[in-house]
C-alpha cells in the first residue's frame, strides 16, 4: 500500500468500530453464552453455566453427523478445486473481453441463491424436465428416471455452489503467475503438462490450498441443499441447527453446534494461512 | 496444450454451469401449472402472474426493501472502514479489515444463529429491520474489498499534487479521493444488493415466519407444490446479476476487480 499518511480523520474509525461491535462481535458474545446456558423444555432459555449442550453432541448420532458433514464437504472441495484449478489457468490466458464475459457468468452464478440453484438442479435431475429425458431419447436409459434426491445430485449441487469460489479465489494469484517461467520450462524442452504439474502447480500451492479450504468450508454452511437434493442421512450439521434453533426450539444446543463448527473453521482457516507463510518463505 | 483444448474445457464447464439455468427458463414457459421441459405450449402468463399474486408480490417487495438498504448500510459501514485502513496503519486497522471480511468468510449459518439469538435478546425478533441490519453486516465485506481495490488503485502523485496547491485534508478526501473512489463504491453496492437478494439463511432465521422474502417463498413452495412462478423468479434473479456484472464489466475492468493485474487488452 502506499498511500499518504492520514489522509482521513481518525474518527472516522469509529464508524465501523461501533457498527461491526454491535452487530457482529455482541451476538457471536451472546451465542457463546447461550451455548453455556441451561436449556428449559418448552420454553427458550435461563443464563446459567453448564456444558451439557457440548456433552451431548458427543453422542454416536450427532458425532455421525459432524463425519457426514465433513466427509461430503470435504469431497466437494476436492472435485471443485480440481476442475478450477484447469479452468483457472486457461482463464487467466485469454483475452480481457473474453475474461470479462466469464466473469460475468461465473459472479452470476457465485450470486445465485442455494434455493434456486437447489430448485434448477432438481429441476435438471428430475423425471419428466431432466437428463432423465434426455438420456431416454438417446436411447441409453430404457424409461426416463430421476436422479434426485441422491449422494451425486448433493454433491452435484455443493459442486455448483463451490466452484465460482474457488476460481475466484484462484484467479488473482494464477494471474500475477509470470507467464515467462511457463516459456522458459517449454523452451528448455519440458512438455506442456510437464510445466503444468512441474511449474505451475507447484508455484501455485499456498493459493490451491486457500481455495480448497474456501470451498470447504463453504459448503460445511450449506443449509438447503441437504434438504432439496440429498436423503436424510445426508443432513450436514447446519441442516441440524438450523432445525434445533428453528423447530425444536432449543438454542443452547443449537449455539454450541455452531461454536463447535466456528472453531473447526478457524482452526482449518489458520492451518492454511500457516501452511501459505512457509510455501510464501521458500519461494 | 493447444489453444482448442483449452477452449473446449471452459466452454464444457460453462455449458454445464448454464444447463441448469437453461431448463429452468424452459420450465418458467410451461402454459400449464407443471414442469416440463422442453416447455409444452409456450406462454409468459406466469411472469404476469408474479405480479399480480399477492402471494409473490409481498415476498417480491419485501425481498426489494431488505436489499436496497441492507446495501447502503453496507457501505455506510464500509466506506470509513476502508478508508481508515488504507490511510493508517497499526492494530486499529488490521483488526477492522479482518473483522470487515469475517461475515462473508464464516458458514452464514453460524452467523445467522448469532444475529438470531442477538435480535431475540433485544425483542425485536421477527421483524424487517433485524433483517435488514443482519444482511447490511452479513454484506459488509464486498463493499470493503472493492472500495479498498479503488484506493490502492489511486496514483499517490495526484494527492501529493493537491496538497503542494495548499488543499486541505478534508478537500482532498471530497475532492480527490471520492470522485475517483465512486465507481469502486458502486460496484460495492451492487454486489451486495445482488448477493442480499439471494440470502436465505439468514433472512429465515432472523424473521423467516413474519418477513417473507422470495428465497424463503421459493422453498416454502418447493415444499408444498411446484408452479413454474419459482422459475420464473429464477429468471429475473439470474437475469438481474448478469444485468448488473455486465454493466460492471461494461464499465469498468472486471478482470482488475477481481484480482487480476496483468490483462491483455483485446
Amino acid at each position: 500500500m502506499s498511500a499518504p499518511q492520514k489522509a482521513t480523520p481518525g474518527w472516522l474509525a469509529a464508524i465501523p468500530a461501533l457498527a461491526l461491535g454491535i452487530f457482529f462481535i455482541v451476538p457471536f458474545a451472546i451465542m457463546l453464552s447461550v451455548s453455556v446456558a441451561h436449556r428449559v423444555p418448552g420454553g427458550f432459555f435461563e443464563p446459567g453455566f453448564e456444558l451439557a449442550s457440548y456433552i451431548r453432541f458427543l453422542s454416536a448420532f450427532f458425532g455421525s453427523i459432524l463425519v457426514t458433514s465433513i466427509t461430503i464437504s470435504a469431497a466437494a472441495a476436492a472435485i471443485c478445486v480440481t476442475l478450477a484449478f484447469p479452468f483457472t489457468v486457461f482463464l487467466a490466458g485469454m483475452g480481457r473481453r473474453a475474461q470479462t464475459w466469464i466473469l460475468v457468468i461465473l459472479l452470476s452464478v457465485l450470486s445465485l441463491s442455494e434455493v434456486i440453484i437447489g430448485f434448477s438442479l432438481s429441476t435438471l435431475l428430475s423425471k419428466t424436465a431432466g437428463v432423465g429425458n434426455l438420456l431416454a431419447w438417446l436411447g441409453i436409459l430404457e424409461t426416463s428416471r430421476a436422479f434426485t434426491p441422491s449422494l451425486f445430485a448433493l454433491l452435484t449441487g455443493m459442486c455448483y455452489l463451490g466452484f465460482p469460489y474457488a476460481v475466484l479465489v484462484l484467479y488473482p494469484p494464477v494471474s500475477r503467475l509470470d507467464p515467462e517461467l511457463g516459456e522458459a520450462a517449454r523452451t528448455m524442452g519440458a512438455s506442456p503438462l510437464r510445466t503444468f504439474f512441474g511449474v505451475t502447480l507447484p508455484l501455485l500451492r499456498a493459493p490451491v490450498l486457500g481455495a480448497l479450504v474456501l470451498v470447504f468450508v463453504f459448503t460445511l454452511g450449506v443449509y438447503l441443499l441437504p434438504q432439496v437434493l440429498g436423503r436424510p442421512q445426508h443432513w450436514t450439521l447446519s441442516v441440524h441447527i438450523t432445525d434445533q434453533a428453528i423447530f425444536q426450539s432449543n438454542l443452547p444446543f443449537a449455539a454450541a453446534m455452531a461454536v463447535l463448527l466456528l472453531v473447526v473453521t478457524l482452526m482449518l482457516v489458520g492451518l492454511t494461512l500457516l501452511l501459505g507463510r512457509d510455501a510464501g518463505a521458500r519461494q | 496444450m493447444t489453444a482448442w483444448i483449452k477452449s473446449l474445457y471452459i466452454g464444457l464447464i460453462l455449458l454445464l454451469l448454464v444447463a441448469p439455468i437453461v431448463v429452468v427458463a424452459g420450465v418458467s414457459l410451461n402454459e400449464a401449472q407443471s414442469l416440463r421441459f422442453p416447455p409444452q405450449d409456450l406462454s409468459l402468463r406466469w411472469y404476469g402472474a408474479l405480479f399480480r399474486e399477492p402471494d409473490w408480490l409481498v415476498p417480491l417487495r419485501n425481498s426489494l426493501v431488505i436489499a436496497a438498504t441492507s446495501s447502503l448500510l453496507a457501505v455506510l459501514v464500509a466506506l470509513p472502514l476502508a478508508l481508515h485502513v488504507w490511510s493508517r496503519r497499526g492494530w486499529l486497522s488490521r483488526g477492522l479489515y479482518t473483522l470487515g471480511v469475517a461475515p462473508f468468510m464464516l458458514p452464514p449459518v453460524i452467523s445467522a444463529l448469532g444475529f438470531l439469538v442477538f435480535w431475540v435478546s433485544l425483542g425485536m425478533y421477527g421483524q424487517m429491520a433485524a433483517t435488514i441490519v443482519s444482511h447490511g453486516v452479513f454484506l459488509v465485506t464486498l463493499p470493503v474489498v472493492t472500495i479498498s481495490l479503488g484506493l490502492n488503485a489511486i496514483d499517490p502523485a495526484l494527492i501529493e499534487a493537491a496538497r503542494t496547491m495548499g488543499a486541505a485534508r478534508g478537500q482532498v478526501l471530497r475532492t480527490v479521493i471520492l470522485p475517483l473512489i465512486v465507481p469502486y463504491i458502486l460496484s460495492g453496492y451492487a454486489f451486495a444488493f445482488v448477493l442480499s437478494l439471494n440470502e436465505y439463511i439468514i433472512a429465515y432465521m432472523v424473521a423467516g415466519f413474519t418477513v417473507e422474502t422470495l428465497p424463503i417463498k421459493i422453498f416454502n413452495s418447493l415444499r408444498y407444490g411446484y408452479t413454474p412462478i419459482m422459475g420464473v423468479v429464477s429468471v429475473l434473479f439470474i437475469l438481474l446479476a448478469v444485468a448488473v456484472f455486465g454493466m460492471i464489466g461494461r464499465f469498468g475492468n472486471l478482470p482488475r476487480l477481481m484480482g487480476s493485474e496483468r490483462v491483455r487488452d483485446q
